[in-house]
Order: structure tokens, then sequence, then C-alpha cells
């Protein structure tokens, strides 16, 4: 249970009022649509990236990343590079210029003589290369996914706040049930994401993800750099963790050979392209910041720029998760000792969960008893998004405590105001004056995008009270992921590259997507698991060797099954002119001219980026 | 294509100050429990609170020297 002092009060309560200035700051310049929900297309290209990467690192990555490298072992650092920078290069370097638009033909939006206009959204991108109705089906599909996820990221992040006891004194003060300190722990970040979002849109959003980002990092470097030093460094830490978890990618020539139970060639397959493209070529959430560069060549190189630092960073917030399955699992003690003749008992008490952990990842803890939950096989279940959490508190001192608790705070209001932001244009976008109002004035749809994050917020609330209900639902996220991004990667990629892809195809891929995840998800089970919520619902067939086998397959399932159905409803339906998709294909847009000295282009930065990204994983070797 | 809003505060300028001042406020809480080991058994006997609010503290001030050139070019770049 940690005391807050005044200065880790001070800290915090510094941090949120910057949050909020930054909206403050930005709200007389929200004079229209393009401020508030495009930033105004003004933004640097480090300033695009480094939001990209505080759009990306919310409560759910950064709690996963700490989960995966106490469940996983070091392979996982090799998988989350794996599973970010080729698509961010790829995205930098030949999706970017399609969407951020630089190259629309004439006739491009609505017939000759209008001006050209670039898309806002990744949904208006598909209603321009394809047709109305994909846009729709996206549209809908992305606003689901994207206000499930807030509600998700928020539960997530108050799950922790609750375990860790942190709004004891203030839940006592007004005699709050324990449910009361969840809600308090969801509303009181939406209430700040909704207020800064409301003031300063995409703009604040932006400017507070790229202070979230060094405010992680501040606040997560000093934990992993001194729970290195207790475990003994890189030799101390080989020596306490389980065996296989240092080896980054040794044993996986073949399935068997790797607690994963997956083979290399199909991981590369799976995670690169399928879950990697998922998330930084086609996830609008993402996206959005890089949309809103002032000119195509930052926009090229905010992903990149990203990229460069995704080489270094999930090894930062991964090893705190490897270091505290090592670390000691603390024990109930009582040390007895005699002074001047009197015997003193100093007990130190250990909460059953903890002591059934694994180091300092706790077990489950059933919320009624306190006592560990137990897994099939008579071992607790281990509670591995508790990792980054523990190692926290466990290692920062007062005055650094509240810098850490910041970067949870950070973390997850950036990710939450991604979701808000990318939400709240493709309804003002592509709900709302595609469809609901066409002729609405510039007002009216900066109006419908304010609205729309109010909603969003209360629907993500939603969510996350659904989430508190049925703590499965926490695991439905990577379902929804699979269901809803992966196919659309799959159209995009055929979108932008195949000039004979159609709106029916486009169309048709997407809901096959969608019924391709759901599908594997029904059929599969993993080993060890109850039919429900891990997968199996409809009928057991096929037994993944682990739950993220069950995870990566159906997210390539939805993918494949997307863009074979894709390929052949296009194949079998009337394609466009070539006239109407100038600067909409990668085939038929204008090639950005490169620029004079070859160390300045894009590819040059690329190459770089990855040469670097292999090198520090053959380190690791 | 339309002409683009120009950014109106580099942002590297409230970055720069929220880790100047955080590094300031850890640097003083370091600099006043120096002596008191009892807060620094948790982060293995060192100051922490010292040493990590000097690093903010630095990095902070590169931020706001970054922030400040760019400000300038902003400005100097507006009709």
């Amino acid at each position: 249970m940690p005391n807050l002092a005044a200065s880790d009060w001070l800290i915090l309560l510094i941090y949120f009022f910057f949050v909020l200035a930054a909206g403050f700051s930005l709200k007389p310049f929200m004079t229209g649509s393009k401020e508030y929900l495009q930033a105004g297309r003004a933004l640097p290209a480090w300033l695009c990236g480094m939001a990209m990467l505080g759009a990306g690192l919310g409560s759910q990555e950064l709690l996963g990343m700490g989960a995966a490298g106490a469940r996983y072992g070091l392979v996982s650092v090799g998988l989350f590079a794996l599973g970010s920078i080729p698509a961010m290069l790829f995205a930098g370097l030949f999706l970017m210029p399609i969407y951020y638009g630089a190259n629309l033909g004439p006739q491009a939006l609505s017939g000759p003589g209008t001006a050209p206009v670039a898309v806002r959204s990744v949904p208006e991108y598909l209603g321009l290369r394809f047709d109305q109705k994909t846009r729709a089906l996206n549209a809908g599909l992305f606003a689901a996914m994207a206000l499930f996820s807030a509600g998700i990221s928020l539960y997530a992040m108050a799950r922790i706040f609750a375990a860790l006891h942190f709004f004891d004194r203030i839940a006592n003060a007004w005699n709050l049930p324990p449910t009361g300190v969840l809600l308090l722990a969801m509303a009181l970040p939406a209430a700040l994401v909704l207020t800064y979002v409301l003031l300063g849109g995409l703009g604040a959003a932006m400017y507070n993800q790229a202070l979230q980002f060094c405010v992680v990092m501040a606040g997560m470097l000093p934990v992993a750099l001194l729970g290195l030093k207790k475990i003994g460094g890189w030799s101390g830490l080989k020596a306490v963790v389980p065996a296989g978890f240092l080896d980054d990618w040794s044993g996986m020539g073949h399935a068997g050979g790797h607690p994963l139970g997956i083979c290399a060639a199909v991981l590369v397959v799976s995670v690169g392209i399928v879950l990697g493209g998922g998330m930084w070529c086609a996830d609008f959430r993402l996206l959005q910041t890089a949309m809103a560069a002032k000119d195509v060549e930052s926009a090229r190189r905010a992903p990149l720029l990203a990229a460069a630092a995704k080489v270094f960073v999930p090894l930062v917030l991964i090893l705190p998760g490897l270091i505290a399955v090592g670390l000691p699992t603390p024990r109930t003690t009582i040390v007895i000792h005699n002074e001047n003749g009197a015997i003193y008992h100093e007990i130190t008490i250990v909460p059953p969960a903890e002591e059934a952990g694994q180091g300092l990842v706790p077990a489950k803890a059933d919320a009624a008893t306190e006592k560990p939950v137990m897994g099939a096989d008579g071992h607790a279940l281990l509670d591995y998004e508790m990792a980054t959490p523990s190692m926290l508190l466990h290692f920062l001192p007062t005055g650094m405590l509240g810098l850490g608790l910041a970067a949870l705070m950070a973390c997850l209001m950036s990710g939450v105001a991604a979701c808000l932001t990318a939400f709240n244009t493709v309804f003002a976008c592509d709900m709302y004056q595609a469809f609901l109002a066409k002729g609405a004035s510039d007002k009216q749809i900066l109006k419908a995008g304010r609205w729309a994050a109010v909603g969003g917020m209360f629907l993500s609330l939603g969510a996350a009270c659904a989430a508190m209900r049925f703590g499965s639902l926490l695991g439905a996220m990577v379902l929804v992921f699979a269901a809803v991004n992966a196919p659309l990667f799959a159209t995009l990629l055929l979108g932008v590259f195949w000039k004979r892809a159609t709106g029916h195809g486009a169309f048709a891929g997407l809901l096959a997507g969608v019924a391709g995840a759901l599908l594997h998800h029904g059929l599969a089970l993993p080993q060890g698991e109850q039919p429900g919520i891990h997968g199996g619902w409809i009928a057991v067939l096929h037994h993944p060797r682990s739950e993220m086998a069950l995870d990566l397959g159906t997210a390539v399932s939805a993918f494949c099954l997307s863009l074979l159905v894709t390929a052949v409803v296009s194949a079998c339906t009337e394609a466009r002119p070539e006239s109407e998709l100038a600067g909409l294909v990668n085939p038929l847009a204008e090639r950005p001219p490169a620029a004079a000295k070859w160390w300045k282009r894009p590819e040059t930065l690329a190459a770089a980026i990855l040469l670097a990204a292999i090198a520090v994983s053959l380190i690791f070797l | 294509m339309g002409q683009n809003a120009t950014v109106h505060v580099d942002a590297r300028i409230p970055m720069g100050m929220f880790f100047t001042m955080t590094g300031t406020i850890l640097m003083a809480f370091g600099l006043s429990t120096r002596d008191n080991t009892a807060v620094y058994v948790k982060s293995l006997g060192i100051d922490v609170n010292l040493w990590w609010g000097l690093a903010l503290l630095v990095f902070g001030i590169v931020l706001l020297t970054l922030g400040r050139r760019g400000q300038s070019r902003i400005e100097s770049g507006r009709k």
C-alpha cells in the first residue's frame, strides 16, 4: 500500500495542470472543423511521430508489455519490434502519401469543378477509393472498436489503481464501496481527457500524447535500471528467470521448441504483417497523428521517426516484467529479536494473492475473499498485468513515485484520447456529414465533432462498466482487433496497390474478415482453457498451443479471408476507370520529388532504422 | 491544396517547462532527504530523486532550448 507524500501529489498535480493547459491554450484557435479534427494540418514531423508513439502506448500496451515480459520472456521484445517497425516503415514510405492525399486528382471528390480536398479519415479514403457503403461499414466497425478499446483501457488501469489501493484514503473519506473506487478511477482520467479534447481537439490530444510519451519513459526507465541493478545485471537475470526466457529467437525453428508453440516463419508473417499492419498501417487512431502533419514529406517522416524510437522503447517497457518474475516472492515473515530482555516480534504480512504469485507478479485475487484464484492445473493463476505496476511501487521511493503514477495516468490518457479524437472525426465526417446531414456547414461539423466526443466518452465509460461487471471482456479486445483491423488492412493493401479492387470487393472483404475472426475464435480452444471468452464457443475443432497462438490465428484468418474475398469479388465486378483513381492508388500516384541528397530521403532513413532493429535483435541472440 | 494554418506554439516549450519543473522538484526533494536512509531503501540506497531529477532538469532545458529556436522560426515565418 503506497503512502503518497506531498511531493508525489505535487508532481501529479503539475502533470494534470499541463495536460489541461494544452486544451485551454488551444481553445481560441478552434475556429473550424479542420483545426479541431485535424489540428489544422500544421504539425511538424517530430511532433506527429512522438504523438504516434504516445497514442500507441496506451494502458493496454504498457501493462501488456510488462505482462508479456513476465509471461513469455525476452522474445516479447523481438515480437513487439516485429509487430511495429516493419509496418511503420511501410506506412511511412508507401501509404502516407496516399492517405495524406497530396496527389489527389481533380476528379477525385464530387466531380469536375470542385477544389480537391484531402481525406480526413480512413473511412473517407475508403469512400473515395471504393464506395460509400464500404465507407459506412468501416466507419461503424471502427467507431465501435475505438469506443470499446477506450472503455477497456479505462477499466484495465482502474483495476490496477484499485488493486494498489491508491484511492483508498479518498474512498474512506467519502465512504465509497469497492465499485465506487473503480468508478472514481475510471471517471477521473475520463473527465480529464474529455476536457482537453473538447477544448483543443486533435491538437491538444497530440501535444499531450507527445508529453505523455516522454513522461512514460521518464517514469519507467528508472524502474528498469533499478530492477536490473537489484537482480544483479544481465547475468543475475539469467540465473533466476525460467529457462528459455532469455532466448530471444532461439528455439523458434519449429513449433514444439518454444513456449508459444509457433514456428518462426508463421510468427514473422502473422505478427509482422497482420498484427503490425493492422495496427500501424490501418488503425486510424494512430494514422490520424501523421495525417495532421504540415505537408506530405512530414507525414511520411512521422512514422519513420516513431519507428526509430521503437527500436529501443519495447526493451525499456518489457524488462521490468521480465525482472519481476525473477525477484524473490514476498512472504509473510516474523522476525523475532531480543532487546534488553524484552522479546519483539516484527511481523510483515503479505496478502495471500501476492504470496501465491511468482516474484513480484501476484496471483489473481478473488474480489470478495482476496484469496488467490486457482487454475485448472492446481497452480494459482498469475495476474501478469500487475507486473509493471508492482515493479513501479517496489522500486520508486517517495518523490519519484509521483512521477511513476503520472506515467501510469499518462499512458491511460494518451490511449483514450486517441480513441476519442478518432471517434469524433469519424463520426463528424463519415457519419454526420456523409449520411446524416449532407449539406452541413463547417461550424455544424465542428459541433457534431464535439458532441461526438461527449457521447463517445459516455459510451466508453459504459463499456468500461460492462468490463467491470464481466471481467472476461478484457480478453475480447483481441477478438475485436482481429475482426476490425486485420480485414481493414487487407482491404487497404488491395485498395492502394491493385487498381482492379472494387467497392463490392472491399465491402464483401470487410464482412468476410469479421466472419473469419469470429469463426476461428469460436472453433479453436487453447490447451488448458474452458470454452467461452477464451475460444471454442461454437465447437472445439482445433487446439492451438497457447493463448497467443489462438489470438494470432484469429487475426491471420480474418486477414487471409478478407484478402481472398476482396480479390475474388473484385475480379467479378466492374472496376472503376483509371482516370477516377488518380492519386488514390500507389501505381497512379505522382512520385514525390526525390530529395537532392541521398541521405535526406525517407528510404535511406527507413533502411537505417531497419538495420538498427536487426542489430539490436542480434545482440540478444 | 488549401493553405494550412500555422502551428501556434512549439510543443517543446510546454514539454520543456514540465520537465524543468518536475526535475527541480525532484532534485530539491532529493537534496532535502539525502541523509534519510529510510526513504531510499526501495531504490537500493541510491538517491534517485536527486539523480533522476537532475537528468530530467537537463532534458527539460534541452527541450526548452530547441523549443525557443522552433518558436522564433514559427514567428518569423508568420505574415
